[in-house]
């Protein structure tokens, strides 16, 4: 442990010695010779709550998303490119931002709509004068009906899932869907930045009322294309 | 902890107080009423609840027993991802190091997404000391500091508050603050909503600068996580340039795979869903996505005083789920704010006097504030026993002995006010070690039964002013057994 001034104030760089210095004092009565590793931990909860055919785990999936107020649509890979189409259509919407990496074909049936690119020039007031956006996700999660965006192709930015009042997200099952949380921590890279997302931005601050959308997408529109 | 606390009465003064207030009490009774029962159909989707409960747990424990392993590889691993990480002892430091960060930038308006550290140590006063202009941004938050209010629970601070109270603080105030409420709202909670989504979308777009708490920091990865529902969160996390975190060391958890446990119990705990709509996830910066410069506060104030002390050391595995508050027939009739903290509720009875210690009239009563019902300790998804933590404090209150008071040992005296209490105790004990007086006494009770008096004189009348005086038998036990079963006598 390092030398403690109790005299002088703590600031700063000297802080952190003070920290750890109590911290260590604190934990007396911690054995020496413990490691963090020898403190006994059970990971003995389910990996998987229930079994599912592939199939059962993307109905699920449409289930919980839609619990929570999401509009799900299903579609064969096929279908895609007309049913985005549809969707930006039925919405009126003027304008899409679409992010990098997006595969070809998902916007060629798309008329009518200024396609505005995820650039780092694009700023939030630009952004939040966008109708919609079309992105992919990284992973999505059957039982608590989350899907996550990692930023990397097809999914863009945080901003551009966040600011424009329409988000159209497609998930591709079953390659990109999981039955469970602890499934999902393991295709994760936590060194991107990650979203999770279930349902539309929400509330229950007013009497518990849920009011969907304060801040975020007021639509969260989730395509499950079934390849 | 936060300088707007200073000078609330005990707990017994504030509650006499609010349990007198129909409106408060209705609103609280429907609230944790709703909460409670949507929780446990959450919870029983999980049949293996109780082996997450205890995972849990043991993350938290292990990280707490070796808190200077894992905070040292969290720096380490915040500072490579581009991060800046600074420490703070106490509440004041904490404050000055984000002043000076924020001033730093130039700018004299920040955003902030709720955080409990934050207001913990006060953080919006001290920066508008320095002329820093702090917005809080959850429907909450918001409605609670255009109210000149305090928030009353820990995941729904305004729930103190109805929709008509809301539309007329709406009405009365946004327009100091920005941009006015419309004109003729409703108190309809999806106009407030839309209300509050355009009074504060300006606010968004043109920070610089935002302050976040967090609930976890991983310490293998250095990543920060933030759960949340509206989306205030993602603007704060995502569009300013700066972004500073403000959290307590004991958030630490050790790996990305311990997250797991807590993103499964932390939501069917606090919102009864099975997950909240936003989770944010940072590692330091990322180029070209989110803010580019991002500071790590990480906050002592009190938690080493509460890690030496191995009772209440279970206290430090808060997620901070509030499931507690709503099962609590305490919090339910007496609300929040009679519990002078940021933490309210039965987890606040327990953090708070450890976090600040029991010196004064309110800490030391907060330990009280509870039956010991223990239904807090049953829907805890860190299985934290807040009973045992309760007893342990009143202990301390009324015995005083060695603690650790900003991390040096010390002996404090017990608490004024708890001479009775202590006398009827050092009287217990001399009874109870000598068997011979106990005989005598209990004796004499029988005997006088007639004659005491339905009220207790002098320090007792207060105790028995709510309650009914036990009944003493004619016979006491040990006489009764001595003439029923004693030697001589046939069983």
């Amino acid at each position: 442990m390092s030398h403690l001034d109790p005299v002088s104030p703590p600031s700063g760089a000297s802080s952190r010695e003070l920290i750890l210095g109590r911290i260590r004092r604190a934990l007396a009565d911690v054995p020496r010779d413990e490691l963090p590793g020898s403190v006994p931990l059970d990971r003995d909860y389910l990996r998987v709550h229930g079994t599912r055919t592939p199939e059962q785990t993307a109905d699920l999936l449409a289930v919980h998303l839609a619990d929570y107020r999401a509009l799900v649509h299903r579609c064969p890979s096929g279908g895609l490119p007309a049913l985005i189409a549809t969707l930006l259509a039925e919405r009126g919407a003027r304008s899409a931002v679409v992010p990098d990496g997006l595969p070809d074909g998902w916007l060629s049936a798309v008329s009518g709509v200024e396609l505005v690119a995820d650039t780092l020039a694009l700023t939030a007031r630009e952004l939040d004068a966008v109708d919609s956006v079309v992105t992919g996700c990284a992973v999505a999660v059957a039982e608590t009906g989350t899907i996550v965006l990692d930023g990397s192709a097809g999914q863009g930015r945080r901003r551009i899932t966040l600011v424009p009042d329409h988000h159209i997200c497609v998930v591709l099952a079953p390659a990109q869907v999981v039955d469970s949380i602890p499934e999902a921590m393991e295709r994760l890279d936590p060194a991107r930045p990650l979203t999770w997302i279930s349902g539309p931005s929400a509330t229950s601050d007013i009497e518990l009322d849920r009011v969907e959308g304060v801040h975020g997408p007021r639509t969260l529109e989730v395509i499950l294309v079934d390849e | 902890m936060s300088g707007t606390y200073l000078g609330m009465p005990a707990f017994p003064e504030a509650a006499a107080k609010s349990t007198q207030d129909t409106q408060l009490r209705g609103n609280l009774r429907h609230a944790t009423h709703t909460i409670r029962a949507k929780r446990a159909v959450a919870v029983a989707e999980l049949e293996d609840w109780p082996q997450l409960r205890a995972a849990g747990a043991a993350v938290k424990d292990r990280t707490l027993r070796h808190l200077d392993h894992y905070l040292e590889q969290l720096e380490t691993a915040v500072t490579a991802a581009g991060g800046v990480v600074h420490w703070a002892a106490d509440a004041a430091e904490a404050n000055r190091i984000v002043t000076d960060l924020v001033r730093a930038t130039g700018e004299t308006e920040v955003v902030k997404v709720k955080s409990m550290a934050t207001q913990e140590i006060g953080l919006n006063e001290a920066l508008a000391e320095a002329g820093i202009h702090a917005y809080e941004t959850d429907l909450a938050e918001l409605i609670v500091q255009l109210g000149d209010d305090l928030p009353s629970h820990i995941l729904v601070p305004a729930i103190h508050k109805n929709r008509s109270e809301i539309r007329d603080i709406f009405t009365e105030r946004m327009g100091d603050w920005g941009r006015a409420a419309p004109a003729g709202l409703s108190d309809e909670p999806a106009d407030l909503a839309d209300a509050a989504r355009l009074h504060l979308r300006e606010k968004f777009l043109r920070a610089k600068v935002a302050i976040s708490g967090a609930n976890f920091m991983v310490a293998e990865t250095g990543t920060l996580v933030v759960l949340e529902s509206e989306g205030n969160g993602r603007m704060c996390l995502t569009l300013p340039e700066t972004l500073i975190s403000v959290v307590g060391i004991e958030k630490t958890i050790p790996t990305w795979q311990d997250l797991e446990i807590y993103l499964q119990t932390l939501p069917r705990s606090s919102t009864a869903e099975r997950m909240n709509p936003y989770t944010s996830t940072w590692t330091g910066t990322t180029e070209g996505d989110g803010p580019q410069t991002f500071h790590l506060v990480l906050l002592d104030n009190g938690r080493t005083d509460t890690l030496a002390d191995t009772v209440g050391r279970q206290a430090l595995r808060c997620i901070r789920c509030s499931a507690c508050l709503n099962v609590c027939p305490v919090y339910e009739r007496a609300g929040g704010h009679a519990y002078g903290s940021a933490y309210p509720g039965p987890i606040g009875a327990i953090l708070t006097p450890q976090l600040r210690g029991t010196a004064s009239a309110l800490d030391a009563s907060l330990p009280y504030a509870s039956t010991l019902c223990g239904a807090c300790y049953e829907v805890c998804p860190v299985a934290i026993d807040i009973p045992e933590v309760l007893v342990h404090l009143r202990e301390r209150v009324v015995e005083g002995g060695a603690v650790t008071l900003r991390g040096t040992r010390a002996v404090i005296k017990p608490a004024r006010g708890h001479a009775a209490e202590r006398a009827a105790m050092r009287a217990a004990r001399w009874t109870l070690d000598h068997p011979a007086a106990l005989r005598a006494g209990q004796r004499l009770a029988a005997r006088t039964r007639r004659l005491h008096p339905a009220r207790l004189p002098g320090p007792g009348r207060a105790w028995s002013a709510t309650r009914e005086l036990p009944a003493v038998p004619a016979e006491s036990f040990r006489d009764w057994w001595q003439r029923t079963r004693g030697e001589g006598k046939s069983t």
